[in-house]
C-alpha cells in the first residue's frame, strides 16, 4: 500500500512517531480490507481447485477492470459525503453510443472514442449541475439519472446489439502481458489508480475533499469551493464511467442497451468494503483497490467452486450490507459507551 | 420550604424568602459542569404563580444552562429543584413536561408538513370511533386554545411557512393544552417584529392573569421593564439578585450583570495603530443589514457589539465572501474585492474565526495537524503535491506557538478542550499571515482560565500589526479589548464609540433600545 | 405575517377552504396531468379509451398502485426501499410454487402467505436500517441483490405458467365487476385503507412526524424505530400482495420477475407528490402517480412513440419531481422571508 504509507511515514523521524505510524498503517481501515483480501486469496488457493494459477489472475483482473475504474471517482465522491448511482448507466449509454456511431454512422474509431468520452462528460456534468449548483440530494438525483441514462441507451440503440468491432481491437482488450496473465489494460488502469491516489492523498484538492466530507460549513470557511469540487468529481465520474463502458464493449465484443447494467452496486460495495465511510470523510485509495479485488476474488472463487453467476449477487449484496453496518454498529457501541460517561451531552443538540 | 440565603450576594435584601406560599418552582443553588467548564455554579430562581419573571445576564452567564435544567435537558450536578413545593428530578424533557413545565424556544420546532392543530396535539390527538383521529374535535380544541390566546391562526393550515411569531404562539397553545403551569420563554422576541412582540406580550399577560408562572429570558431591557414583575440577575453561572421591577433601574441592572472591574480583567497591550486595512462601504443586504460602513486599521481591534440577531455575524460573513451582499463594497488595503468567495478573501489577507467552533471553525474528525494546515494547503504544495514534511512542521510550529495542549498532532481535534480547539482555529489563520482577522465570539463556551489566554492572544495579534474585527456579545470583552466599539441594532450600526467613551450602559442602550431610550 | 396570512383563511368557510386546498394540492396537479395525458392520447388515437383499453390500463396499474402505496409509507419516513422489485419477484414465484406444490390450496390462504412472506422481507430491511442507523438506500440496494439472488437460486431456470394455477385465481385478473377488474377493485380498497390509516390514525401521523424531523419526533415520545420498521413491514406486505396479483395477472413467473420495478415505483411515488426528503405527500398521490406512469406506457404505444423512450421518461420524471419539490420549498422560504422583512 504505497500511498498511505508514504503520506504518513515521511512525516517525522522521531522513533515514537514511527511506531505509531506503523501501527496506523497496520491497523487502519485500509489495512482491514487488505488483510481480508490476503486471507481470501490464501483460503481460495487451498480450498478451491484451479484457483492458484495464471488464468485466475487473468480472469480475475480483467473482470475487475471496469469496477476498478469506476470505483476511483466513486471513492472520492463518497468521501465528500455524496454518491453516484448512475455510473453503470453512464457506461451503458457510452457503450450504446459507441455501437451506433461505429456501426450505423460509420465513424472512425478515434472519433467514436472521443464521442463516448464526451457522452460521459455530459452525463457527469448533468449530475454535477443538479447536485452542486442546484443542491439536490445526490441519492435521489442519481437514481433518476440511473434510469434516464439507461433509458437513453435504449433510445439510442434499441434492442439491437452491435458486435462487428475490429477483431484486432477486441483481442487487444483481452490480451495479457506476456505470460503473466496480467491484462494489458491493467497498465492504463494502474495509471488511473495512481492519478486518483495522488489527487486524493497528496494534493490540496484531496485534502479539501476529506474536510468537506466531514463538514461542508467548516470547509467553506477555509476557502474550499464546495460546489465546484463536487461538480468536477461528478464530471470525472462520468468520463471514467464512459471509459469503462468502452472497455466493456471491446471486452465482450458487443454493444447493447444493457451493457454494464447493475454494476453500480458492485462499485459502491467495493468502495465501502475498502473502508470508505458512507457518511463521508474517511477512506483511502489502497483500501478501495483492495475492496474491488476482494469482491472479485470472492465471486471468482465461488464461481470456480461451481456456484451459478446469478446466485453470486447474494454474495455481493451481503458484502455491501455488511460493509455498511459493521462500522456503524461498532461506532454505535462506542457512542453508547461515551453516552454512559456523560449522559446529558448528546441531548443538547436536539433540544436547542 | 426555606431558601438558602448564602446564594445572594446582591445589593438588596433577598426577596425570595417571602414567597413561600405561592412559589410554583424553585431552583436552589444548582450546579452543572461540562468537563472542565462550570456552566452553572449557583443556579437559583424562584417562580410564583401569576407572575412574569425576567432572567437577565450576559451571554455565558448561565441562563441557557439554567433553562435546560428546567426543561429536563440537563441534569444538575447538585442543588435542589422544587416544583409546587416537592423535590423533583428530571431524567428527560418528558419528565419536565409531565411536571407542568413548557419551554418556548427562540425558534420552535414544528413539523412543517402537519397541520397547526396536529402540531399542538402530536402523538396525543383526540380519538373517536374505531380509534381514528377525531379531526373536528381536534380543530375545535385548537380553535378554543387560540381564542383563549386571542390570536386567530387557522388550525387546518400546514405549519410550513408560518412565521416564527406564529410558531411560538402554537408552542404556547401546546403548552396550555398540556396544562403547563410554568412557561419558560427563552429569548422569544429575538426574531420578532414590533407588532409581533406586542401580541406575544398580550398573550403572556393574559396567561399570567390566569395564574401561569412565566420565566422570560431576554436581552432587551425595554421589554423586561415593560412586561415583567420581578427580575433575577445572573452572572458567571451564579445567582446575583432578584428585584421587584419597580425597585431597580436599567443602570442598576447593567452594573449587576457586568459586575467587575473591566480594566483589571483585560490587560490590553498598547498597539501601534497604523494604516487602514479593511474598509467597508455602505454594505447592504436586503432584510439582513443595511448601510454598514466602517474601517479597521492595522493594530486596531474593532468590536462589533449588539444583540444576537442584530446582523453582526451576517455582516462578517458577507465581508468574508461566504454570503452575498446586494450593494456596497469591501476594500482591503484600498483595493476592492471583486470576487465574493472565501478564497478571494483569504488571498486578500483575511482570516475568519467563526462563532461555531465545532461546526464552522474546525473539521472535528480531522487531526490537529490537518486542521492547523487546512488554510495553507495550497502554499504547502510543490508542483501540485503537498509536502507532507513541511505540512507537519508547520502544524507543529503553530500549535507550539499558541501552546495548544494535545497528546499528538494526529489526534482528532475533537479530543481537545474547547479552549485548545479555539487555539487551533486561531493557529490555522495565523499560519496564513493575515492582515485582518475576523473573530466571531472568540471565547464562547471556553472556561474562564483559557478565556484570558485567548484575550491575550488577540491583543498580541494587534500588537503585531494585525487588524482585528471582533464580534462579541460579552460586554466586558468588548469594553476591555476594543479600540473602537461599533454597536449594531436591527441590521444597522446604531453607535460608533471610541474606547474612551464606551461604557457598559451606553453600549447596552445602543444595542437594545429604540432611540428614545438612548438619550 | 400571521395577520396577513391567516386573516383571509379565517373568513372563508371550512367547506370553501377545503375545496381550495384540493385544487392547490400536489395530488390534484398529478391527477390533472393524468387527465391531460389521457385526453391528448384519446384525441390522437380514439381507440385508446375503448372498453378493452380502459380495462388493460386498470389491470396494468393495479400492481404498481399497490406497490407505490407501500413505498410511499417508507419514503414518508425519509427512507426508501429499493428491494421491492426483488420482493415482488420472490412472492410471485412463491405463489407459483405454492400452487404447484398444493394445487388445491385455498386462494385466500395463498394471499395470506404471500403477504406474510413480503412482510418478513420488509421487516428484515426495516430492522437492518434502524439497528445500524445507515441510509436505507444502501441497505435496500444490498437486499435488492440478496433477495434477487435467492430468487435466482430458488427458481433457477424454472418458470410457473398461469395454466398450472387454478382457473379461479387467474380469473381474478379477468373477471370484472361493473366493468372494473376484480384485482383493480382490491387495489382501490388498499388505497382507501392506507389513505385512512395515514390521515386518521396516530401511527399514520407519526410517520409524517418521523420523516419531517426525526429528533423532534423522538422528543415528543414517538417511537421512531418501531414506526420505521412498521413502515418497512407495511411496504413488504403490500409488495407481497402485489406479487400474488402479479402471479394472477401475468402469464409466467420466474427468476427475473419484477426486476427493475424499484425505479418505476420510486418514480411513481415521487411523481405523485411524496417528497423524497420525507415528511410530506399522500398515498393517494402515490397511487395516482403509479396510474400516471402506467398510462404513460400505454399512451406511448398509442401515440406510436418508440417503447424505448419509456425508461428515459421515467428518469426525467424522477428528476423533474425532485426539482419541483425543491422549487416549491424554496418559494415557501422566500415568501416567508419577504413577509417577515415587510413586517420588520
Amino acid at each position: 500500500m504505497p500511498n498511505a504509507t508514504a503520506t504518513r511515514s515521511t512525516a517525522t523521524a522521531a522513533p515514537v512517531k514511527v511506531k505509531s505510524n506503523a501501527r496506523r498503517v497496520l491497523l487502519g481501515r485500509d489495512a482491514n480490507t487488505v488483510y481480508a483480501l490476503i486471507l481470501v486469496v490464501i483460503l481460495a488457493s487451498i480450498f478451491v481447485p484451479f484457483f492458484a494459477g495464471v488464468t485466475t489472475v487473468s480472469f480475475l483482473l480483467i473482470d475487475a477492470v471496469p469496477i476498478l475504474l469506476m470505483a476511483m471517482p466513486m471513492a472520492l465522491i463518497i468521501i465528500t459525503g455524496e454518491i453516484d448511482l448512475s455510473v453503470a448507466s453512464t457506461a451503458g449509454l457510452s457503450a450504446a453510443v459507441m455501437g451506433v456511431l461505429f456501426h450505423d454512422a460509420h465513424w472512425s474509431l478515434g472519433w467514436v472514442f472521443v464521442a463516448c468520452l464526451l457522452v460521459g462528460l455530459v452525463c457527469g456534468a448533468f449530475n454535477g449541475i443538479l447536485i452542486s449548483t442546484i443542491g439536490l440530494p445526490s441519492l435521489a438525483v442519481t437514481i433518476g439519472t440511473l434510469a434516464l441514462f439507461r433509458g437513453l441507451a435504449l433510445v439510442v440503440i434499441g434492442d439491437s446489439a452491435v458486435a462487428d468491432f475490429p477483431v484486432a481491437l477486441t483481442t487487444f482488450a483481452t490480451s495479457t502481458i506476456g505470460g503473466t496473465g496480467i491484462p494489458t489494460v491493467m497498465i492504463f488502469v494502474l495509471i488511473v489508480i495512481l492519478i486518483f491516489g495522488v489527487v486524493l492523498h497528496f494534493t490540496p484538492f484531496g485534502r479539501s475533499l476529506f474536510a468537506l466530507g466531514f463538514s461542508k460549513e467548516a470547509a467553506t470557511f477555509v476557502g474550499i469551493h464546495v460546489n465546484r469540487s463536487k461538480f468536477w468529481l461528478y464530471v470525472a465520474s462520468g468520463v471514467i464511467s464512459s471509459i469503462a463502458g468502452v472497455f466493456w464493449v471491446l471486452r465482450y465484443s458487443s454493444a447493447q442497451s444493457d451493457s454494464v447494467k447493475g454494476l453500480e452496486l458492485s462499485v459502491v460495495a467495493a468502495v465501502l468494503l475498502g473502508g470508505v465511510s458512507i457518511f463521508g470523510g474517511l477512506g483511502g485509495i489502497v483500501g478501495v483497490v483492495a475492496g474491488v479485488l476482494l469482491i472479485r476474488t470472492v465471486n471468482y472463487s465461488l464461481q470456480l467452486a461451481g456456484l451459478p453467476d446469478t446466485v453470486l449477487t447474494i454474495v455481493t449484496g451481503t458484502l455491501l450490507v455488511l460493509s455498511v453496518i459493521a462500522p456503524s454498529i461498532s461506532g454505535r457501541l462506542r457512542l453508547s459507551a461515551d453516552r454512559k460517561r456523560s449522559k446529558s451531552l448528546p441531548r443538547e443538540a436536539t433540544a436547542t | 420550604m426555606t431558601m438558602s440565603q448564602s446564594t445572594s450576594d446582591g445589593p438588596r435584601a433577598d426577596p425570595r424568602g417571602s414567597s413561600e406560599s405561592t412559589s410554583v418552582l424553585s431552583l436552589i443553588s444548582a450546579t452543572k459542569s461540562f468537563g472542565a467548564v462550570a456552566a452553572l455554579t449557583d443556579g437559583s430562581v424562584d417562580l410564583r404563580a401569576g407572575e412574569i419573571h425576567a432572567l437577565v445576564g450576559e451571554n455565558g452567564a448561565g441562563k441557557s444552562t439554567l433553562v435546560k435544567v428546567l426543561a429536563g435537558v440537563h441534569q444538575p450536578d447538585s442543588g435542589r429543584f422544587l416544583v409546587e413545593g416537592a423535590d423533583v428530578v428530571f431524567r428527560s424533557p418528558a419528565d419536565s413536561k409531565t411536571a407542568g413545565i413548557s419551554v418556548i424556544y427562540q425558534e420552535p420546532t414544528l413539523f412543517p408538513d402537519l397541520t397547526v392543530a396536529e402540531n399542538i396535539f402530536i402523538a396525543r390527538q383526540p380519538r373517536g370511533r374505531l380509534g381514528l383521529i377525531d379531526r373536528p374535535a381536534m380543530r375545535t380544541m385548537a380553535r378554543e386554545l387560540f381564542a383563549r390566546l386571542g390570536v386567530p391562526i387557522d388550525p387546518d393550515r400546514i405549519a410550513d411557512g408560518l412565521s416564527i411569531a406564529d410558531q411560538q404562539i402554537i408552542e404556547i397553545a401546546k403548552a396550555i393544552s398540556l396544562d403547563a403551569r410554568i412557561l419558560v420563554m427563552d429569548e422569544p422576541t429575538a426574531a420578532l417584529s414590533g407588532v409581533e412582540v406586542d401580541r406575544l406580550f398580550a398573550v403572556a399577560r393574559s396567561l399570567r392573569d390566569r395564574g401561569t408562572a412565566i420565566l422570560f429570558i431576554s436581552h432587551r431591557f425595554d421589554e423586561v421593564f415593560e412586561l415583567c414583575d420581578r427580575i433575577t440577575v445572573m452572572r458567571d453561572g451564579a445567582f446575583i439578585a432578584t428585584h421587584q421591577t419597580a425597585e431597580i433601574t436599567v443602570d442598576g441592572l447593567v452594573r449587576e450583570m457586568v459586575g467587575r472591574d473591566i480594566a483589571t480583567l483585560f490587560p490590553k497591550q498598547e498597539a501601534q495603530i497604523g494604516d487602514v486595512v479593511l474598509s467597508v462601504e455602505r454594505l447592504s443586504r436586503s432584510g439582513v443589514f443595511s448601510d454598514i460602513s466602517f474601517e479597521v486599521r492595522s493594530g486596531e481591534i474593532v468590536a462589533l457589539a449588539g444583540l444576537v440577531g442584530a446582523g453582526r455575524t451576517e455582516v462578517a460573513r458577507a465581508i468574508f465572501g461566504i454570503d452575498r451582499y446586494d450593494s456596497g463594497s469591501v476594500l482591503i488595503d484600498g483595493k476592492r474585492l471583486r470576487r465574493h468567495t472565501p478564497q478571494a478573501a483569504i488571498d486578500a489577507g483575511m482570516g475568519f474565526v467563526p462563532e461555531d467552533r465545532r461546526k464552522q471553525g474546525l473539521v472535528m474528525d480531522l487531526s490537529v495537524a490537518r486542521n492547523a494546515t487546512l488554510t495553507l494547503r495550497r502554499q504547502l504544495a510543490r508542483f501540485g503535491l503537498i509536502n507532507a514534511r513541511e505540512e507537519r512542521k508547520t502544524a507543529e510550529e503553530w500549535t507550539t506557538r499558541l501552546q495548544v495542549k494535545t497528546g499528538s498532532q494526529d489526534l482528532a481535534v475533537s479530543t481537545l478542550s474547547g479552549g485548545n480547539q479555539q487555539k487551533v482555529v486561531i493557529a490555522k489563520w495565523l499560519a496564513t499571515n493575515p492582515k485582518l482577522l475576523i473573530v466571531d465570539e472568540p471565547t464562547r463556551g471556553i472556561d474562564v482560565g483559557t478565556k484570558a489566554e485567548v484575550h491575550r492572544l488577540i491583543s498580541e495579534l494587534a500588537v503585531r500589526g494585525i487588524a482585528v474585527l471582533m464580534i462579541s456579545s460579552e460586554l466586558p470583552e468588548v469594553l476591555g479589548m476594543a479600540d473602537t466599539v461599533l454597536v449594531m441594532h436591527e441590521g444597522r450600526i446604531s453607535a460608533a464609540l471610541d474606547r474612551s467613551e464606551a461604557t457598559a450602559e451606553i453600549v447596552m442602550h445602543a444595542a437594545s433600545a429604540s432611540p428614545e431610550i438612548l438619550t | 405575517m400571521s395577520q396577513n396570512a391567516s386573516a383571509p383563511a379565517i373568513h372563508g368557510t371550512t367547506a370553501s377552504r377545503a375545496i381550495g386546498r384540493i385544487f392547490v394540492s400536489r395530488e390534484f396537479s398529478v391527477f390533472a396531468a393524468l387527465a391531460l395525458l389521457i385526453i391528448i392520447t384519446e384525441v390522437v388515437n380514439p381507440r385508446f379509451l375503448s372498453g378493452q383499453g380502459v380495462k388493460d390500463l386498470l389491470l396494468n396499474s393495479t400492481i404498481f398502485v399497490v406497490m407505490a402505496v407501500g413505498q410511499a409509507l417508507v419514503i414518508i419516513t425519509k427512507n426508501v426501499d429499493l428491494s421491492v422489485g426483488s420482493i415482488l419477484g420472490l412472492t410471485a414465484f412463491g405463489t407459483g410454487s405454492l400452487f404447484a406444490a398444493f394445487p388445491t390450496i385455498p386462494i385466500a390462504l395463498v394471499f395470506l402467505i404471500g403477504m406474510a412472506f413480503g412482510a418478513v422481507l420488509g421487516a428484515i430491511n426495516g430492522f437492518i436500517v434502524t439497528l445500524a442507523g445507515v441510509p436505507a438506500l444502501v441497505i435496500t440496494l444490498g437486499t435488492l441483490y440478496i433477495y434477487r439472488g435467492i430468487n435466482n437460486a430458488w427458481a433457477g431456470s424454472k418458470q410457473y405458467f398461469i395454466g398450472n394455477q387454478p382457473a379461479a385465481f387467474g380469473n381474478l385478473s379477468v373477471q370484472t365487476v361493473g366493468g372494473i377488474p376484480t384485482i383493480a377493485i382490491a387495489a382501490l380498497i388498499v388505497v382507501i385503507i392506507a389513505a385512512i390509516f395515514m390521515f386518521a390514525t396516530r401511527a399514520g401521523r407519526d410517520l409524517y412526524a418521523v420523516g419531517s424531523d426525526t429528533d423532534a419526533a423522538r422528543l415528543f415520545g414517538i417511537k421512531v424505530n418501531s414506526r420505521t420498521v412498521g413502515a418497512f413491514i407495511a411496504c413488504g406486505t403490500l409488495t407481497g400482495l402485489a406479487g400474488v396479483f402479479y402471479a394472477s395477472r401475468f402469464n409466467s413467473v420466474g427468476a427475473d420477475t419484477g426486476s427493475g420495478f424499484e425505479l418505476q415505483i420510486v418514480a411513481a411515488v415521487v411523481v405523485g407528490g411524496v417528497a423524497i426528503f420525507g415528511g410530506s405527500g399522500t398515498v393517494t398521490g402515490a397511487a395516482i402517480g403509479a396510474v400516471l406512469l402506467t398510462t404513460m406506457t400505454g399512451a406511448l404505444a398509442a401515440l406510436n412513440v418508440s417503447k424505448f423512450w419509456q425508461q428515459a421518461i421515467v428518469g426525467v420524471l424522477i428528476i423533474a419531481a425532485i426539482l419541483i419539490d425543491r422549487i416549491l420549498s424554496l418559494r415557501t422560504a422566500r415568501k416567508l422571508r419577504v413577509s417577515e422583512a415587510r413586517n420588520a
